[in-house]
């Protein structure tokens, strides 16, 4: 237990980007934003900021010693904008000074001169004028035009989806500190070392072999600190290596809101053809993303989307294609789901329109259409396993989808001004990085003389329990207590060429890399031990400190084995490095077998609409999950139901406002709301699937971070069937987020 | 006595030069290094921040959390700082381990934050009840969990302490939470350390520019940083601004009396009955631990939740300027956006509510983006008397819809001397509607606004008068 971040988190003892001190001669650095979406930086004067107390530099792009390049996919992104603004909040200058007031006095101080021009901010206009980050891309399966003069039923429309704040509560911050022979240290809040490792260098013009990138935990993150903290690991090390002092850069709220990237809005258009049993036999969807001024990883998220195009469900014929739009917002960056929330929600919008016309209840379409093993996935992969009708038909029982039908019914033929509704949510998602090359993870491993255990993997600890995963799995491997283990900071010395932190994949891949290297030093110890006590190591097993010999404690315990080892001169050490066998992808057919596996589940969501105020509540989400053989109930379950609450922030109050100008106007707390605990359901009920073993990852398991994120999209549906029960026949709106102001609007117009 | 502010932070007593302004957070983190205490937003709005504030009152040390980011380090004189520090001892307080047993901590950036949230509510709350416990911590954000393992810590938390807490009875919680580790055992000897904290020395004369700060949720949020560079005067806590006290036919309510306050009090319990319910609605805890009225008001955003119910309850507002008070309605008060009938070294000394012998129906509407601690996009009350459906006067307001609280003048005139009916509430809500002209902004545009005032409107009188009003009325 206080091995663990939990026992410290309690007592507010762990240290974040921050809140770490001990750096003598600490500078603090501020950003000065873009105040335009688009145009033209004329002239940048800091003369004045320059003579102000305390300032010690302004940084511009100028003082680059590298290259102003910090784009990891495409090189389209400079750290500092050179000339040309492509969105309001691009870091123009970087200001240095003994305090972070100093700083952020001596931002006011600088005098901008900028050519203002129109934006470009919607993702259709964009596609419209050839604004792209990347050629579209399309994924096929079958003969869509073949199919559609087969259709009993047809349904076409649009479906809009939002963006999405991160807020994780920890802002993106990083300290840079020059050490000997231009070496620099950088502690980012990042949810990948290696990325920033290599960004910086670039930026620096030096060798990756001359930055150190650690990462202790970080406050939050999902997926915005993936690619987005890069910028401000590379401003402060760009600093700290001008000034040669340490330099801190912790963003405030406001900047972070108005700096970075977040969930990408979509745009999109479906049509989905059906036969007269309700049998989807054509569908067809052009998906437009809004990208942003830049491409951070929005091909990979495109990507997703299109892999995921067709969810749960087995679609014979299919046609997706995505557009990457480039516009003058902040560039939209991975966001748990990573483009698969946004898929599934058109095809969920189409089957609920599908279904009102068919005059049938959404699950019964959705039931009749799921996954079955061996069904040929858009992307040319089998499904295997398939639990995507045990967790669907697990959810229609446990829940008792009749029973809480007929509640529905009840009450809203009982209340003239509140209506409830209901929707179950199915999720197929798949696991891997669809970048096939970032499916490997290292570990280091250190056993010492005291019989304690040092891990280090290349995984980044953000509160998903990933730390914890990795302790039960090296423990067990090993057979020592997990006491005994410590899972050290994430760092690019110990650990290195270590992927993003991402996709769901940081247990699965870093779990096993430890597992493999604690496999190599139980195989030297169990040698130790066949040489000690006279026995084949073949016949002997250690086991929660003891060594075994058929089950039977043999007298050998792990410190004196250990000790043991040490004076035999065995390596206590041991490197390993995990790649995800059988996956494959290849781009120019669109086919191949990217995923691992797949992780299912269902959820049932029920929800209320106050029909006099317009005011909508989610008052229940009950979901049959397949977390495989679950390393950590409690965590996975944790991380269900907080992916859940997100899931529905996303699809019910969390809305980003541009002005015309394209600037964030919902750049605060007080005006960007994210659930809080009245919001969040009362009731969460996650049950996991029983006898579900996963062949394919750690001991067992499955990835679990960003799948239940999905179920949330079920607490718009139910909505919508909410406001269905006020008034029939009425077209229902398919735009997340469906806020009390859409809520009135619909009831009351 | 020595200069700089006393007070004890956790288990010592502390004194410090830095400037009054200087924000309270920002003192525990850069000068003591409690990085425990976290900032995640610096408006109030996540809780990360929150510490206890412990004040010697009527004998007895009452903690209340608070958002450290709004709070300047100034008005800590003479209290008992507790920080997550603070509570800890060996191992983890029950609060703590509650926490961890049921994960209710990811991040854990915000856990701090909670778990100081609900050690106040162990130690202030009468009832210990479930709910209140939620309430207790709807100022903290957690974007990890969902809420749910938070839930069942709360539940946890409160099988296992509860029925010891209330049996010890208000006077003995404290002892009972120090036995069962709740807070470590200092606590006990704090009422007598900050007895002999030495006493604020007396204001001095203010300068005419001092920066006048109440409670300073606001002001925290809008020019935090400048304060620490400007002269305060601190009026939290300063004599014949602060308390709720009754007169013959009004009640009083101090300019510097806090919305916690007023929904404790037993005074405003017994004359406006729903009133502490409807203030629930107003920001989260922490805040209301330390906004005012006087702020609120003073403040004059268009769309104050306080401003609006007292306009409904037709309040009285006195503005002193050295030893002279004037009082005006303060449906007069408001002038235009931001502009207020204040001059020059006036401040709002205290508020008055007419208390009626037959007593005034109150009730208060607000919708906002999210049900609680956010901003309305539209808020109403009213507060009218009425003898067998016959209303004999009313005063009706509106937030949201106007530069200002919006007295609905003509709309409170009309309903004078009407019967309850669904025809007089068509033309209520009608001329009301002709009265406001909302703008469009994050909050809402300006149909949607228009929209939701008909309809608070209309729920004042399906609210007040169902036998009178049903849903089948709605215009």
């Amino acid at each position: 237990m206080k091995q663990n971040d939990i026992f410290f988190h309690g007592r507010g003892e762990t240290l974040y980007v921050d809140d770490l001190g001990g750096f003598a001669g600490l500078l603090h650095a501020a950003v000065l934003p873009s105040p335009v979406a688009r145009g033209r930086l004329l002239r940048l004067d800091a003369s004045a900021a320059r003579r102000l107390p305390g300032v010690v530099a302004v940084l511009t792009a100028a003082d680059i010693p590298g290259e102003n390049q910090i784009g990891g996919i495409l090189l389209d992104e400079p750290l500092l904008a050179d000339g040309e603004l492509h969105f309001a909040g691009q870091p123009v200058a970087l200001a240095v000074a003994e305090t972070p007031r100093q700083a952020r006095q001596a931002l006011a101080a600088v005098r901008l001169e900028v050519e203002e021009l129109e934006p470009l901010l919607d993702p259709r206009q964009a596609a419209a004028r050839g604004s792209l980050i990347a050629p579209p891309r399309t994924f096929a399966l079958g003969d869509v035009e073949a199919a559609w003069p087969l259709c009993a039923h047809v349904v076409s429309g649009r479906a809009e989806t939002g963006g999405q704040e991160h807020l994780y509560l920890e802002t993106q911050a990083a300290v840079a500190v020059p050490g000997e022979k231009d070496t620099l240290r950088v502690i980012s809040a990042t949810q990948s070392p290696s990325g920033v490792q290599r960004i910086v260098a670039r930026v620096l013009g030096v060798p990756m072999s001359q930055v150190a990138v650690e990462v202790y935990r970080l406050g939050g993150a999902f997926g915005g600190k993936e690619d987005q903290a890069t910028a401000w690991a590379a401003l402060a090390a760009l600093a700290a290596r001008a000034l040669r002092r340490p330099v801190k850069l912790a963003l405030e709220r406001r900047e972070d809101m108005r700096c970075t990237g977040k969930r990408h809005p979509y745009s999109s258009d479906f049509r989905l053809g059906l036969d007269a049993e309700g049998r989807i036999l054509a569908y067809e969807v052009t998906f437009y993303q809004n990208a942003g001024a830049a491409a951070d990883l929005s091909t990979a998220i495109l990507e997703r989307t299109l892999f995921h195009a067709g969810n749960s469900y087995r679609i014979p014929n299919l046609r997706a294609t995505g557009y990457s739009c480039r516009t003058n917002l902040p560039p939209f960056t991975a966001f748990r789901g990573f483009g698969a929330p946004q898929a599934m929600f058109v095809l969920e919008a189409a089957l609920f329109l599908a279904a009102e016309k068919m005059g049938l209840e959404p699950a019964e379409l959705q039931r009749r259409n799921l996954l079955h093993e061996g069904d040929e996935l858009p992307y040319g992969q089998k499904l295997a396993n398939s639990r995507a009708a045990r967790c669907f038909d697990q959810a229609v029982s446990a829940f008792d989808l009749e029973a809480a039908r007929e509640r529905v019914r009840a009450y809203n033929a009982a209340n003239a001004l509140s209506k409830k509704g209901l929707a179950l949510m199915p999720v197929c998602f798949g696991i891997s990085f669809t970048s096939t090359h970032l499916n490997q993870a290292g570990a280091l491993v250190h056993v010492y003389t005291d019989g304690s255990v040092s891990v280090s993997t290349g995984a980044v600890e953000m509160g998903q329990g990933v730390n914890g995963k990795i302790q039960l799995a090296a423990a067990r491997t090993l057979g020592t207590a997990s006491r005994r283990l410590r899972i050290e900071s994430t760092c690019t010395q110990r650990v290195a060429n270590t992927s993003p932190t991402a996709a769901s994949t940081g247990a699965d891949l870093n779990g096993r890399a430890a597992e493999l290297a604690c496999r190599e030093i139980r195989a030297r110890l169990l040698q130790v031990a066949a040489a000690r006590l006279g026995i084949p190591a073949g016949e002997l097993d250690i086991r929660a400190d003891a060594v075994l010999r058929a089950g039977q404690k043999t007298g050998l315990g792990w410190e004196e084995l250990v000790q043991a080892a040490y004076m035999a001169r065995v390596n206590l050490s041991a490197q390993a490095h995990y790649a995800t066998p059988g996956i494959r992808f290849d781009r120019a057919s669109e086919k191949g077998e990217p995923f691992a596996y797949h992780v299912f589940g269902t959820a049932l969501v029920e929800a209320t609409i106050d029909g006099l105020r317009g005011v909508a509540d989610v008052d229940a989400v009950r979901a049959v999950h397949d977390a495989g053989a679950s390393l950590s109930p409690l965590v996975d379950r944790g991380q269900a139901e907080g992916g859940i609450v997100q899931g529905i922030g996303w699809v019910t109050l969390e809305e980003l406002l541009y002005s015309d100008k394209g600037k964030l106007l919902t750049d605060t707390l007080s005006t960007y709301k994210v659930p809080d605990i009245r919001t969040a359901p009362a009731t969460i009920e996650v049950r996991f699937l029983k006898d579900a073993p996963n062949p394919a990852a750690l001991l067992g398991s499955k990835a679990v971070g960003e799948p239940p994120f999905m179920y949330g999209i079920g607490a718009y549906f139910a909505l919508l069937a909410a406001l269905r029960a006020f008034r029939p026949g009425k077209p229902l709106p398919f735009s997340a987020p469906l806020t009390n102001e859409k809520i009135l609007a619909w009831l009351s117009e | 006595m020595a200069a700089g502010i006393a007070f004890l932070l956790n288990g010592r007593e502390v004194r410090t030069s830095l400037p009054p302004g200087t924000a309270l957070v920002d003192f525990l983190r850069d000068g003591q290094r409690l990085t425990g205490t976290r900032i995640g937003c610096r408006e109030g709005d996540c809780g990360a921040c929150t510490v206890l504030l412990g004040r010697l009152e009527d004998g007895r040390v009452r903690y209340r959390a608070v958002a450290s980011c709004l709070f300047p380090l100034g008005d800590v004189a003479g209290c008992h700082v507790v920080t997550i520090e603070g509570l800890n001892h060996d191992g983890l307080t029950p609060v703590q381990q509650d926490f961890v047993s049921e994960g209710a901590s990811q991040c854990g950036f915000c856990t701090p934050g909670l778990v100081v949230s609900l050690t106040g509510f162990l130690l202030e709350d009468p009832a210990l009840e479930t709910e209140d416990a939620v309430s207790a911590v709807e100022g903290n954000i957690c974007r990890c969990t969902g809420y749910a393992a938070i839930r069942r810590a709360i539940e946890r938390l409160l099988r296992e302490a509860r029925p010891a807490a209330l049996a010890a009875g208000p006077e003995g919680r404290l002892d009972a939470l120090v036995g069962r580790g709740v807070v470590p055992a200092y606590f006990s000897g704090i009422p007598a350390q900050l007895r002999e904290l030495p006493a604020e020395a007396a204001p001095k004369r203010e300068p005419a520019d001092a920066v006048v700060v109440a409670g300073g949720t606001d002001l925290f949020v809008q020019r935090g940083p400048e304060l620490a560079e400007r002269k305060l005067r601190l009026l939290a806590h300063r004599d014949g601004f602060t308390g709720i006290w009754p007169a013959p036919d009004r009640l009083f309510i101090g300019a510097a009396a806090t919305v916690a306050g007023l929904m404790e009090s037993p005074l405003v319990a017994a004359v406006f009955p729903p009133l502490p319910g409807f203030l629930r609605l107003v920001s989260s805890t922490q805040v209301r631990h330390r906004a005012t009225v006087g702020g609120n008001i003073v403040n004059a955003s268009p769309i104050g939740d306080l401003s609006v119910i007292l306009l409904a309850l037709d309040a009285g507002i006195g503005l002193r300027c050295g030893a002279r008070t004037r009082e005006r309605k303060l449906r007069d008060f408001f002038l235009g956006y931001k502009k207020l009938d204040l001059k020059p070294g006036e401040v709002v000394a205290w508020l008055s509510l007419p208390v009626t012998r037959q007593g005034v129906r109150l009730h208060f509407e607000k919708v906002a983006r999210r049900r609680r601690q956010d901003i309305a996009s539209v808020n109403a009350a009213i507060g009218l008397e009425a003898e067998d459906g016959r209303i004999t006067a009313a005063h009706a307001a509106a937030g949201g819809v106007a530069p200002v609280p919006l007295y609905l003048r003509r709309a409170s005139a009309f309903l004078a001397g009407r019967e309850v009916s669904p025809a007089t509430v068509r033309e209520f809500i009608g001329i009301a509607a002709s009265e406001t002209a909302p703008i469009s902004d994050v909050r809402g545009a300006t149909a949607y606004k228009q929209a939701l005032l008909r309809r608070l409107l209309f729920a004042h009188f399906l609210e007040l008068f169902p036998d009178r009003i049903g849903a089948g009325d709605l215009p």
